[in-house]
This record gives C-alpha cells, structure tokens and sequence, in this order.
C-alpha cells in the first residue's frame, strides 16, 4: 500500500490527443465549409466571436438503437404516473437527455464544434481576392507595416534573437578558452531584433453592394443574400485596408443605406433594377472617378424585373461594366429549386444574353445555402488568366 | 507541508484499509493511491487506462471533460484501475475527508475486481500491456503514416463493442484444439521434428488444398464476434491492420466485465464507502462534510438512472431481507436470518448488473425508487407509459443486454460466393438508428474489402442495407 505524489508536468497525452482532435475539426470545417459559409449562427453572430457549427463528420459511428424508438428506464421523484411527460422532444437539456442505461448513451445528434469566426474567416479568404486590380497611382494611400529588419546589441527583451545570441556566446568563448562551446552568457552575448516601419502603397476600391429588397425578396432569399454579403464585407476589411464599400438597397427606387440599414431592412414593393444601377453610376461619377479607382459593383435579387425595365438595365449594367473592374452578379431562386426551374424572363439569363463584354461579367445562380460559398468563390477566387 | 499531507493520507490508508479487510472482510488487491493534477485525472478518465495508445477520440472525451471541470459543472473525485495491484487515482484538490471517503470507495471496487466471477478472466496486467499495445501502435504510425492508422482505428472502433464477452471460454477452446491437433499417438522421440513420410504427403496435399480453403471463413458463421471474425477472415487486411484489430480486441476483453457490472461496482463500493466512513470516528465537522458528499454520489438524478444510487439501495435491501426474513421466506427458502452479510458477499461473487436487476430488484424497491418506463409518444412528448414493476425490470435488463448495443452477428464470410459479408441485426424489437447504421456499414466495409451487407427490420418488415464501397441500397 502505497502512496505517492509525482511530478506529472511533462504528462500531454490528452493534450496531444486534443490537438488531433482538433486538427479533425479543422479538416471538417475546411470540407463543410459550403454549409458553414451560410449557416445561420454565424450569420446571426452579432459579432460574437466564436460560434457553435454542427460538424456531422465528426461523429464516432457505431451500430445503436434509434433512441427515439426505444423505451427507457427513469427514477422519478415519487408518485409518478403513466401519463406523466418527463421531457419534451427538441428540448436539450429537459427531461431524459441523456440516459444512463448502459452504452445507450443518445448523445446530441451530431458534434457541435466551437469555432472562431475569424478561424472559419481565415479559410475562406485564403484564395479570395479582388480580381483584376490595377496600379491606380495618382490616388495610392500609403500603408504602414512592421518588419523586422536589424540587428543590435540593445534592444528589449522580448525581441532578443536567441539564435544569434547563442552563436556570439559560442565565439567568445572560443575566443576566451579556445574551445567553442556554450558557456555563461555575458551581457556582450546578447542580440536583439529590432524593426523597421515600412510604408506599402494599396490600389484604392470600391466595392458597390446592391440588394434587392422588393417584396419578392422572401425570407430565405434574403438570408442568401445577406449571408454572402456578411462574408463579402468580412474578406474586403480583413484583406483589405483601404476599400471602401457603398450599400444600396432598392425595390422600384434605390437609396444608398448604412451597413446596418442594408443588413436589417425589411422587404416591400416591385423591382426596378435599373434604378440601382443608375444609383451607382451616380455614385461612382460624383466619388469614385474610373481614373482613380478600382470599382467592383456587386448585385444580387431574385431577377423577377419589372418586364418593361429589362432594356434599360442591360443597359445600364454594360455602363457599369465599361467603368469597372467586375460586375458580379447573383440570382437567388426559391429554396431548394433546381436551375430548370428557374422563370425564363428572370435577369441572369437575359445578362447572359445581351451583356456585351461577358468577359467583365459574372453571374451565378444560388438555390441552396450551400451555394453561397462557390459564388464567393466565382465571384472572389483565383482567375485562369491571373496568376 | 505537502509531505505532512501524502503522510497523513498514508496513516488513513492504513486505517480504513484496517477496517475493510478485518472489520468487514473486504478482500482487495494491493493498491497504489497517486495523488495527481486535473489534467492528468481526466487523462486517466478519458482514456479509461493509463498510457494507452492515442487517438483523436480520446482527446476529444478529454477535452470535454476538462472542460465540465474547469467551468466547475463535474468532477471526478477518482479512477481506479482493475489490476494487480490497483491503481488508484486522487484528485490533488481532494480535501482530506474527500479523498478519506474516496480511498474507502476505491477498496470496495478493488474488492469487486478481485471477487466478482465476471472480472476472474481479466488481465491483471492490463497497464503493462495498454502501454505495449500503445508501443506497437505508435510503431505503426511511424511506419505507415499517422493519418492511415487514425483512419483505420476509426473503422475498427466502430465496431470495438462487437465482441464475444465470453471470448475466453473459446480462447481455451481454441488453444485445446489445436493442441490437440498437433498431438500424435506416437511415441516422443529425438527425432520427433522431423517429418515421416506419410506426414510430409499429408502436407503437401493440404498445401494443394490451401488455396481452395483460403477461399472457406476459418471460423464458422453465426459469429457474434464481428472483432475476430473480420480479423482472421477479411479478404484485404495487412498484417499489422490486423495486429490492431487483436489489439483492440484484447483491451476491449478486459473492459467488457466493467460494463457488464457497472450498477453492481457502484453500488458496493458506496455500501461500503459509507460503513467505513461511519467507523472512523470522525470529527462532527468532516462528518458533517462526509454526510454532504455521499448523499451527493448516491442521490437519485431525477428522470434518468444514477448507477451508485441503484446499486446501493439494492445491496442494502439483499442485507435486510436475508438479515430479517418474513416467515414465509423462512419456510419457503429456508432462510434463517442474520445471512445479511454472507448473502451481499455472495452476490457480489456471482452476478452481474443483468442477474442482479433479475434476482434483487423488488416490488417494493421499484416503488421506493419511483422506477417508471418512458417512450417517446407522437414523436414529441416524453411519456410515462408503465408502471408494472415486473415490466419496469423487464425494460432494464433488455435495455443493458449486450452492454446496450444492437446484438449483431456475422452469419456469412462467403456471401454469394463472392467472399461478400453477411451481416444479421436480431432484432428484438427497437429499430437501429439508420443513418449510424449506415455509416458503421462504410467503417465495416473498411474492414473487409467486399461488400457488406446488413440485415435488420424497419417497421417490422425485413431490410437489407447493402454498400458497396461506393454507394449505399437498400431493399
């Protein structure tokens, strides 16, 4: 008999295993991220930073019983009859979440992971980009970043460069005993990294987000909408320093609106398209001169035009075209409809009819949440002719 | 300081397992109490054995119940493991009377251990062989790639439950076998290695024979043992894949006695935690710390089944009934009264948490419980639907049946002529949650090679779930 307190500060085990394990959920997440990109608690995350994703590959599958077939063994409080409920399905944490039985332990219905919106950020933006900018001089804003650069014998702790700090201990001491070895440092030994503060000149943009918010616009395509957006406006400001973005929202008239306003609003009337893109070229002409700027006017709505207003958006989007670098796009149909669905006078295919430099262009069509993702990607990724 | 501490837990120790052995008869192994940090607690709680080989799982379970401990919802007061001698684990903020109470539990489950019929299989070195297994699986890894063996353990975990619980009868059997296979009337001589005529035709021959065997499952088919059975028989495992299939296989032996006897382990080491902590004379003030604590482990978690609580009230009720009898169990049984004690050591010897349940679980204590049967009714409300306490029994023993699992057998190696495997859900009555089911079939196709199927009922009508490496159908 025996016992014994031992020093256990080296023990990772479980430390290790919990890296694996969350290598796992970043792998899973990198693979879901078509369903994590539009998932309705990051969207609805108000800033919060970190957020709950159900990530369905990361369950340990086993042959189990169907837990809401099978009956189950409670204690109660006494008195109990048949008839009483004890818990109501769909409410985690009421009632018999979770059995004791043995081995019969339901568990939630897939893992929830907890991950940081900036993390999930980070893989998404990793191949996004502003397409096709260009060196717009006169208007260049300087941008200041840090490197380090130098070497020196004082500087502050926390910058000190143990490498060299090292080798120059190695030398004196050879220099002193004649064997090269490390010995007792001396403050002489010690380097510091120091750093130099670099200014970089960026390509002013604009970016021009329009939605529609006619009464079409239902709740799930707005959703769509907002979610791509959300993201948009999360990539430009992380990669981004100096890009500004202007938010329109329309139904037969256009306004120009706050981020806030353009996230919140609510939906009413017919849709006039042309009366956003007539907004922004107003914009663009009044503040953001072709010259000076890179301009990426971005567009999304149900396509249900008023008939008689399709000439003159075609129109108008060719204008835009002419002036700007990217005219994106994106048509949201009803959820879950498949594109042979889609009403033949909807935009997309009329633009992708008439539109005279398709090469400007991008539309998508969005059915699904999942969509969302690649048309970040159509709209944002890696191009053939760029490198 | 901290050496005053592990000396008076030492002097503890001595005393309560004074009371234990002597007092109450209680017959543990040796054990080594370790007095450790939280992280390595629920290191030991995670993995369920120190030093085993790793795995994404494992950090998982140990994440989450860091987690629970650092924002205070659980805590575990102790592990011990099952082996000779034990190994018992404090947690280093144990205040004194905690981990007196604790030092006390942890005796009567190394008493369980040693005593119960179920656990005398068990290896009693199983710490020694977890770290070599984890020695050969980190070899792998090394050798074949981290994310290929991690992909493989995922498979076979998958199934990890499906095995023999009684796989050491046929161990024996097997070893027998093939003894006797080798045994030869003749008489031993120096010679003996060396090959007679007849023997070296005989030989030959099977090799001519091989390959058509190979083509045979070498075990027969129903087998319960899908572990074994996809181990020796799969058409497309290496070597060292199969290696940790026994591995695995092995330590979930050693577990399968633990989970057959969860309410049973709990129960006594709570019976006696609490007779031990009462004759120790303690000050009012950790008595009164004590009282807090134990009706804290054996308290009834309302809507579910706390094992500790179960157990105990049951072990207590065998002591009354056998220590005072009604007179009609006097004439009936021939119980003479005052068996309490010899009766709890008894069953602790004999059963398991299924026969325990079957033989001891009473009206009266069904009632005392407020044991109740609950469904789901109209796919929304949690019901109450029995109170029969013979149905109330009934529901939890078939729900610990094959340690909670579906029983899943194999009843072809060969299927179809085609080396396919067959697999057979009996069903008794709850159907298998498709969509793991499904997904288990993917692991276990993994493990084979071939196509898998999977026999079970949907709406008691007969389905046969078929994949196919690419696609899953179902008819």
């Amino acid at each position: 008999m025996s016992v014994q307190r031992n020093d256990w500060s080296l023990q990772r085990k479980g430390q290790i295993d919990q890296d694996r394990h969350k290598e796992r959920v970043r792998d899973a997440i990198k693979k879901n991220l078509g369903s994590i990109v539009s998932n309705e608690s990051i969207i609805l995350s108000d800033g919060k930073r970190v957020v709950k994703v159900p990530i369905r590959s990361l369950d340990e599958y086993k042959f189990r019983f169907d837990y809401r077939k099978k009956k189950h063994v409670g204690t109660g409080g006494g008195n109990t009859k048949v008839g009483d409920v004890v818990g109501r399905e769909g409410q985690p944490g009421q009632g018999p979440g979770q059995g004791q039985g043995a081995g019969d332990q339901p568990g939630q219905e897939y893992y929830e992971a907890e991950v940081d919106i900036d993390e999930i950020a980070r893989l998404i933006f990793e191949d996004l980009h502003l397409p096709y900018l260009e060196e717009k001089a006169n208007h260049a804003v300087p941008s200041k970043t840090t490197k380090f650069t130098e070497i020196r014998r004082s500087g502050i702790l926390a910058n000190l460069d143990k490498r060299r700090s090292i080798l120059e201990n190695i030398k004196r001491q050879a220099r002193e005993t004649g064997e090269a070895q490390i010995g007792p440092f001396k403050k002489d030994d010690l380097r510091y990294k120091t750093w130099e503060e670099q200014m970089t000149y960026e390509s002013n943009a604009v970016v021009i987000a329009m939605m529609d918010v006619s009464g079409s616009m239902g709740e799930f395509k707005k959703y769509i909408a907002r979610s791509f957006y959300f993201w948009m406006v999360r990539f430009l400001k992380t990669k981004y320093d100096n890009v500004k973005i202007v938010f329109i929202s329309h139904h037969t008239e256009a306004k120009e609106v706050t981020e806030e306003q353009f996230f919140t609003q609510g939906e009413s009337g017919g849709t006039v398209v042309s009366s956003a893109y007539r907004l922004a070229l107003e914009i663009i002409g009044g503040r953001f001169p072709a010259k000076d700027w890179n301009i990426y006017p971005f567009h999304f709505s149900d396509g249900d035009n008023y008939y008689s207003d399709n000439d003159e958006a075609v129109k108008l989007a060719d204008e835009l075209i002419s002036t700007c670098n990217l005219f994106g796009y994106g048509e949201i149909g009803e959820e879950g409809a498949s594109s042979y669905r889609r009403s033949s006078g909807a935009l997309l295919s009329i633009f992708k009819d008439r539109l005279k430099s398709q090469n400007r262009f991008v539309g998508v069509r969005i059915d699904d949440k999942e969509d969302v993702y690649p048309a970040l990607k159509d709209f944002f990724g890696k191009r053939g002719d760029q490198a | 300081m901290i050496d005053k501490e592990v000396q008076d837990l030492e002097a503890a120790v001595e005393q309560i397992w004074d009371i234990a052995t002597t007092r109450f008869g209680l017959d543990p192994f040796p054990v080594r109490f370790e007095i450790v940090p939280a992280s390595v607690m629920y290191e030991v709680g995670s993995y369920a054995l120190p030093g085993r080989y790793s795995h994404w799982t494992f950090g998982k379970a140990y994440h989450r119940m860091k987690m629970m401990y650092d924002f205070g919802l659980s805590k575990i007061y102790e592990v011990v493991i099952n082996s000779n001698p034990s190994y018992a684990f404090l947690l280093e903020t144990n205040s004194p009377t905690q981990n007196k109470m604790v030092i006390a539990h942890v005796l009567g489950h190394i008493d369980f251990f040693k005593n119960n019929v179920y656990f005398s299989k068990t290896n009693r070195r199983m710490v020694d062989e977890a770290a070599l297994h984890s020695r050969r699986m980190s070899e792998y890894e090394f050798k074949y790639g981290r994310k290929v063996v991690e992909e493989f353990l995922d498979a076979v975990l998958s199934i990890e439950e499906h095995i023999d619980p009684n796989f050491f009868i046929r161990k024996h059997a097997d070893d027998d076998q093939s003894k006797g296979e080798k045994k030869s009337n003749k008489p031993e001589g120096r010679y003996d290695d060396l090959l007679s005529h007849e023997e070296l035709e005989q030989r030959i021959e099977t090799a001519d024979q091989s390959d058509e065997r190979k083509h045979k499952p070498s075990i027969e088919a129903p087998e319960k043992d899908l572990v074994y059975f996809i181990m020796r028989n799969s058409p497309s495992l290496e070597p060292w894949q199969r290696d940790v299939m026994s591995m695995l296989h092995e330590e979930m032996e050693y577990f399968i006695p633990q989970l057959q006897t969860k309410i049973m382990n709990e129960g006594w080491a709570s019976i006696w935690h609490s007779r031990i902590m009462r004759e120790m004379d303690l000050p009012t003030s950790d008595h009164l710390e004590f009282a807090e604590l134990h009706a804290g482990v054996v308290s009834p978690h309302k809507g579910q089944l706390n094992p500790y609580y179960l157990g105990y009230k049951i072990f207590e009720d065998i002591e009354k009934r056998w220590d005072n009898p009604t007179e009609e169990q006097r004439k009936l049984f021939d119980r003479k009264g005052s068996e309490g004690r010899e009766k709890m050591f008894e069953v602790r010897e004999l059963d398991n948490d299924i026969s325990f349940l079957r033989n001891y679980l009473t009206e009266e204590l069904c009632d005392e419980l407020d044991l109740f049967v609950y469904q789901l009714v109209d796919d929304e409300e949690w019901t109450v639907t029995e109170k029969k306490w013979e149905r109330v029994r009934d529901q939890l023993t078939a729900n610990m049946t094959n340690f909670g699992f579906p029983y899943i057998e194999v009843v072809d190696g060969d299927y179809d002529g085609n080396r396919e495997l067959y697999l057979m859900h009996r069903y008794e009555g709850v159907e298998l949650d498709m969509k793991y089911a499904r997904k288990t079939l993917e692991y276990v196709y993994k493990l084979w090679g071939r196509d898998v199927h999977l026999e079970t009922q949907v709406d008691e009508e007969p389905l046969v779930m078929h994949y196919d490496g690419q696609e899953h159908d179902e008819e």
